[in-house]
């Protein structure tokens, strides 16, 4: 059998989600952001929700996920992603509105709004990317970064004495009320990336059948400012993110 | 038992040469170029065991810029 017997759309197993646009995205190489573009482009399609979709991009790397996925979006000022998202669902109800936010945005300027929205139980879904640092400021530190972990504002490493201790979002979340739903997943893998989209689609139809608000913690990488290759990074992830933000569902009121 | 053939095909522009497919595929069919780069100046990846590939998908799953398209066929 040629290769060109093989390459025939009767035989096409997977391809570049429909749903994410062909420009080329600005992410570094090796980002888990482009994984989780794809995650959430494949969940909507698959929901049938293309045509009914609101999605809320924050401030850091992901500000320019509208030009990625195609779907409607509005831009929210840094860390008010959970505040506008409310919004935006209470207009309209039968839209899915999920919000799509870093570590910066979500945990450390935006935790007032995050904490608030779902504590209030908005019917939205909030996608977490920790990756423990500033992305696109340059690698500062980070609410979310690890203890003795170096960044260019902390050069000798965390010190809980002078820095505090990482900040467990997914785990104050869990302890609020108006939460439906909360996981924490990683997408290094192949096992793990489709955990995480079983993840994604849970919590999009929880937010459609009106639960309550639904959490999504992605634990990932940023192998740029963590000076390291991408396949490196990943392995460093799951050595040291992991141990401290273990992953699995930590609340799910859905069932 | 029948074999299962597969076909990877790379979108050389986009892919930004992570790597993270060659670590990925359990059979080592895809490989970073040594001597070719992109229009960006990366290596990209390439099929470098034809034959061997399966079409499991892996590579293209955790492709962060969703550069790879995988096919499969049934070897009669």
């Amino acid at each position: 059998m040629t290769r060109e017997e093989i390459i025939q759309a009767e035989n096409l197993v997977y391809r570049k989600p429909e749903l994410l646009n062909d420009v080329p995205m600005h992410y570094c190489p090796g980002c888990s952001h482009g994984v989780v573009h794809k995650l959430v482009s494949e969940v909507v399609a698959e929901m049938g929700m293309t045509e009914k979709t609101i999605a809320i991009s924050p401030v850091g790397c992901a500000v320019f996920a509208y030009k990625y996925i195609d779907v409607d979006w509005q831009e929210a000022a840094h860390g008010r992603a959970p505040a506008l998202a409310s919004a935006v669902k209470r207009l309209w109800p039968d839209r899915l509105v999920f919000t799509y936010q870093g570590d910066g945005d979500l945990a450390c300027i935006g935790t007032a709004e995050t904490i608030h929205a779902l504590n209030r139980g908005e019917n939205i879904t909030i996608i977490f990317i920790n990756n423990a640092i500033y992305g696109m400021t340059g690698g500062q530190m980070a609410p979310t970064t690890l203890l003795g972990m170096k960044t260019v504002t902390c050069p000798y490493g965390r010190d809980p004495k002078l820095h505090g201790y990482p900040l467990k979002m997914a785990d104050i979340a869990a302890q609020l009320e108006g939460t439906c739903y909360v996981t924490r997943q990683t997408v290094h893998t192949v096992a793990a990336i489709r955990k995480a989209k079983n993840a994604i689609r849970k919590a999009f139809e929880y937010s459609m059948q009106g639960k309550g608000s639904n959490l999504v913690e992605i634990v990932s990488t940023c192998n740029t400012n963590w000076r390291m290759s991408p396949v490196k990074a990943n392995q460093w992830m799951e050595e040291n993110m992991v141990p401290y933000y273990p992953l699995g569902d930590l609340k799910d009121n859905g069932k | 038992m029948a074999k299962m053939r597969g076909a990877t095909v790379v979108d050389v522009e986009r892919c930004k040469g992570c790597g993270l497919c060659v670590v990925a595929c359990p059979l080592k069919v895809l490989a970073l170029t040594t001597k070719n780069v992109n229009m960006k100046g990366y290596n990209y990846a390439e099929t470098v065991l034809e034959d061997t590939c399966t079409g499991c998908a892996s590579c293209a799953i955790v492709c962060p810029d969703g550069c790879i398209t995988v096919y499969r066929k049934k070897e009669e």
